[in-house]
């Protein structure tokens, strides 16, 4: 929704987005929109809920308020339905099936016919290797793979992915990064990132969240090269880069 | 501070009043109008007034043990079985005195619980339920199996041995007033652990274990603690419930009556005190009275496929109490509570998952989880 | 010996039936984190509908069929029933685990005394083909057919649960379902119909162990069948650890072995015939002190 770009579509809308955890209220009205087509990062410092939205988006968490998905209301929806009108999601940690091969964990995730699996095997050559392997026993990184690989298997337009470099050694956090770029032109990506390298480089849009607010919208770049914005909002000392 | 004083001076005022009037209730012969088969202080009123009063407070040991500290447990029944067959066995087939067979279960009714429970508290959640329940199956196993004479098997024993003012009908009014001051000594030995530092405990072990250890106490010890207390509060009704009835019967010691007391105290209100109490209190009174109501002509007149399920008093216990689960989650006190229907069954939750340490299977959807970034 | 060899596999006989019963308890706990306290239920009600059908069926063709036929129903009637419950009563408790326990709390004495009302306290003669009662010789012992039967079954009803939780998507996603429903949920999957799938499964696999138990108990079946096979179920499922099919089946045996072997020679030299019984719920006892988490140890279905 940059005033720059008017002609691009909203693909998702955020409005007025309410969770309350136990006795916590995490989210108190979020609003904030990602238009179509290129990665959208959701900033913020640890604990404002980046991850409640995503999986308050997702029907995870128990949610209040308006979610539409090219113009379609998905609030009401129960996960497994937001997921069938095309979102892909790639959880905080992961979340592979430990006991499960990596070949049934993509199994799993098939959706319709249409599988992708001559695009998840060139992203990620490595794993049609280990295809047969408990995931439980890959490392971290191949774990992520595997994770971004059930996301991408299906034809979707949105894509919500949760921190996939958190715990990375720097060569594999470059080598999610270039995935996520090449996926970012099959899908609308938004993304929770704490590594602003990782940002700078992928996104156009960021939203900033604090404290269960959004606080700032707005393109990504200038925001990450203002090292007083990003202190302000992201608590970091310096520009991203 | 003023506030609570007055609130805690309201209720102790209310406790009184409410006993002071059970106490009183064999004084009147009022008309029951078919509540009760016959007037209120006959015989067979007290008899079953009694016995609404020893569940209620039965069903407030219970309701410590499930309501207060999450232990759902399966074989409460056990340790209430173990004061009506120790009475009825050591005053007949030893010949002890009353109060011989009454020190004596009060020791095995410290020391059963502390075995059994050290054994079955190394589990939690759903375990621990299945754990108990066998314990009170093996109990059951060995009523029935009647080692040396002892129990009577499915016949029962009778209690024997009995001072003058226990026995005989007209001296039932004796027997209503040993219950009813059995259940203010189990209201108020409640209160008074709840209230104090292990019951802070106990609850915060209800709703969160490893939150409890974290802060360096070992939730294993409480845990013990509240197991041994209530089981010994549950013993000392089965003593009631044997001079009450006058004889042990193998009834006591079956699942079913395990499951009554779960019943009796989610239907009073789960984690009340006032809630536990008329739950006990109802379930019993509907447990006894449901027989001679389906005897009523409009159910008697009715098509087989009615009547006969109405003439079973646990299917009609059993339906209403599932139709309870779903509309009234919060029991009877459900009613009155501010904080939600559910309030009493939600702090639950953990207790019917299995213990951190057999590993769990996360629910990530779950309400009420840890806030999450 | 010939003794040994008789109590051997009468004991594997019960344990079979223990394994029908815990499996199905096994897999909606593991999947769902429902203790299902109706599971005893769905056996009653099993055999009673297995029981009423033979009755209806009268001289029709032979009696392997009509047992056969009766059989089929009952296991018909105990799967319908079974994933109903789920339906009406469990699904809209999702993620209410303790109002959950309790509703099948209140349907298995609900469920029970209903059949009491209906068809009588007391017990009810199960027609079985008259090759079951005859016996066969094995070793010196005369061992009752019907033996043979219950651990035959049992082991076919393994090898199914494990092979189609391998090889089918349904079965995929029950083993997925185990570690994390959620994360099933977020792959587009609806994980509430493998709820109803294996509460289906639980309750066909418990009516089985209701109809075989009509054959083991010398032709009879009573209201409280279920109840009190069901608690030494718990038994095995708590020694076995809880949600894995394998440790249920090893726990099975175990439990069935023990409770005849202890049954038999303490009612033999001591006159005391729970012995068994008793033995068993020490052998709990001792699991819980040395390995709390159980046999299988971990989570894990089918391995």
């Amino acid at each position: 929704m940059s005033a720059l770009e008017p002609e691009r579509r909203t693909l998702l809308a955020v409005d007025d987005l309410h969770v309350h955890l136990g006795a916590s209220h995490v989210l108190q009205g979020v609003s904030f929109a990602v238009a179509e087509g290129g990665v959208t990062a959701l900033l913020g410092r640890n604990g404002v809920g980046k991850t409640t939205t995503l999986r308050a988006i997702m029907g995870l968490s128990p949610r209040r308020g308006r979610v539409t998905l090219a113009g379609e209301e998905i609030a009401k929806l129960p996960t497994h339905r937001i997921v069938r009108r095309g979102v892909g999601y790639v959880p905080e940690d992961r979340d592979v099936f430990a006991g499960l091969t990596v070949e049934e964990n993509l199994r799993l995730a098939e959706r319709n016919g249409t599988a992708r699996y001559d695009l998840v095997y060139g992203l990620f050559p490595e794993l049609r290797e280990r295809a047969g392997q408990r995931a439980g026993t890959l490392s971290g990184g191949q774990q992520q793979m595997v994770a971004i690989a059930r996301a991408l298997l299906n034809e979707n337009r949105l894509l919500l992915i949760d921190e996939p470099t958190k715990g990375l050694a720097p060569l594999l956090v470059t080598e999610v990064a270039r995935v996520l770029e090449q996926a970012s032109e099959l899908a609308t990506i938004l993304l929770v990132e704490q590594n602003l390298g990782v940002v700078h480089r992928l996104a156009r849009d960021a939203i900033v969240v604090d404290q269960g607010r959004v606080v700032h919208t707005g393109p990504a770049r200038p925001l990450l090269e203002d090292p007083a914005l990003v202190r302000r909002f992201l608590g970091v000392s310096g520009a991203a880069v | 501070m003023v506030g609570g004083a007055l609130r805690l001076a309201l209720r102790l005022g209310l406790a009184a009043a409410a006993f002071g009037l059970l106490a009183v209730v064999p004084q009147f012969s009022i008309d029951t109008h078919g509540v009760f088969s016959s007037e209120l202080n006959s015989p067979g009123t007290l008899q079953v007034l009694a016995l609404m009063l020893v569940f209620g407070a039965v069903a407030l040991t219970y309701d410590l043990l499930f309501g207060f500290t999450g232990l759902l447990s399966f074989g409460h029944a056990l340790y209430f079985a173990v004061g009506v067959y120790l009475t009825a066995i050591a005053t007949t087939r030893w010949d002890w005195t009353l109060w011989q067979a009454l020190l004596f279960t009060a020791a095995v009714a410290l020391l059963v619980p502390l075995l059994l429970g050290a054994v079955s508290l190394r589990v939690g959640g759903i375990a621990f339920a299945m754990v108990t329940l066998a314990f009170a199956e093996a109990g059951s196993k060995l009523v029935n199996q009647n080692p040396r004479g002892w129990t009577g098997g499915e016949e029962g024993t009778a209690v024997g041995n009995l001072p003058d003012a226990l026995v005989g009908v007209l001296n039932t009014k004796h027997l209503y007033w040993i219950a009813l001051g059995y259940l203010i000594f189990v209201f108020v030995a409640v209160n008074w652990v709840v209230d104090s530092s292990p019951g802070r405990v106990w609850q915060a072990i209800r709703e969160n274990e490893q939150r409890v250890e974290v802060l360096g106490l070992q939730p294993f010890r409480f845990k013990l603690m509240v197991f041994v207390i209530s089981s010994f509060l549950a013993t000392a009704g089965g003593v009631v419930y044997a001079l009450l009835i006058g004889s042990a019967g193998p009834r006591v010691t079956t699942p079913a009556f395990t499951l009554a007391l779960l019943l009796m105290v989610v239907i009073g209100g789960t984690g009340t005190r006032w809630g536990a109490i008329l739950g006990g209190a109802l379930y019993t009174f509907l447990d006894y009275r449901l027989v001679e109501w389906s005897d009523k002509a409009f159910i008697r007149e009715s098509p087989d496929l009615i009547r006969q399920p109405l003439s079973e008093p646990l299917f009609v216990l059993g339906t209403l109490f599932i139709l309870l689960v779903f509309f009234l989650p919060g029991g009877l006190a459900g009613l009155t509570l501010p904080g939600g229907r559910r309030r009493g069954l939600r702090l639950l939750e953990q207790s019917v998952r299995t213990e951190p340490t057999t590993g769990t299977v996360e629910d990530e959807a779950d309400p009420g989880v840890e806030a999450r970034t | 010996m010939s003794t040994f060899v008789l109590l051997t596999i009468t004991g594997l006989g019960l344990g079979a039936m223990y394994f029908l019963i815990a499996s199905g308890l096994s897999l909606i706990y593991g999947l769902m984190g429902v203790l299902n306290f109706a599971h005893g239920a769905f056996l009653t009600v099993g055999a009673y509908s297995s029981w009423w059908l033979s009755t209806q069926l009268g001289g029709v063709g032979s009696d392997v069929l009509r047992f056969l036929l009766s059989a089929a129903f009952g296991l018909l009637v105990g799967a319908v029933v079974a994933a109903l419950v789920e339906l009406v009563l469990i699904r809209p408790l999702y993620q209410r685990h303790i109002e959950q326990v309790l509703v099948t709390v209140g349907l298995s004495l609900a469920m029970v005394a209903w059949v009491q009302a209906t068809w009588g306290p007391t017990e009810r003669v199960y027609e079985a083909p008259s090759w079951l009662a005859r016996t066969t010789e094995v070793f010196g012992a005369r061992v009752p057919n019907d033996r043979f039967v219950e651990i035959g079954v049992a082991a076919v009803v393994l090898v199914g649960i494990v092979a189609f939780l391998r090889y089918t998507r349904y079965g995929l996603i029950i083993r997925a379902g185990v570690e994390n429903r959620a994360m099933v949920t977020a792959l587009g999957i609806d994980v509430r119909r493998a709820f109803t799938l294996v509460f289906a499964i639980g309750g066909l696999a418990a009516a089985l162990a209701g109809v075989l138990s009509g054959v083991y108990f010398g032709g009879s079946i009573d209201p409280d069948r279920g109840t009190s096979l069901l608690i030494f179920a718990f038994i095995v499922v708590v020694i076995g650890g809880l949600g894995s099919i394998m440790g249920s089946a090893v726990a099975a045996v175990l439990v069935g072995l023990v409770q005849q072997y202890a049954n038999y020679y303490g009612s033999e030299y001591l006159d005391f015939s729970v012995l068994g019984d008793l033995s068993v719920v020490l052998m709990l006892a001792i699991t819980l002190l040395v390995r709390p988490s159980g046999l299988a140890g971990k989570w894990s279905v089918a391995h």
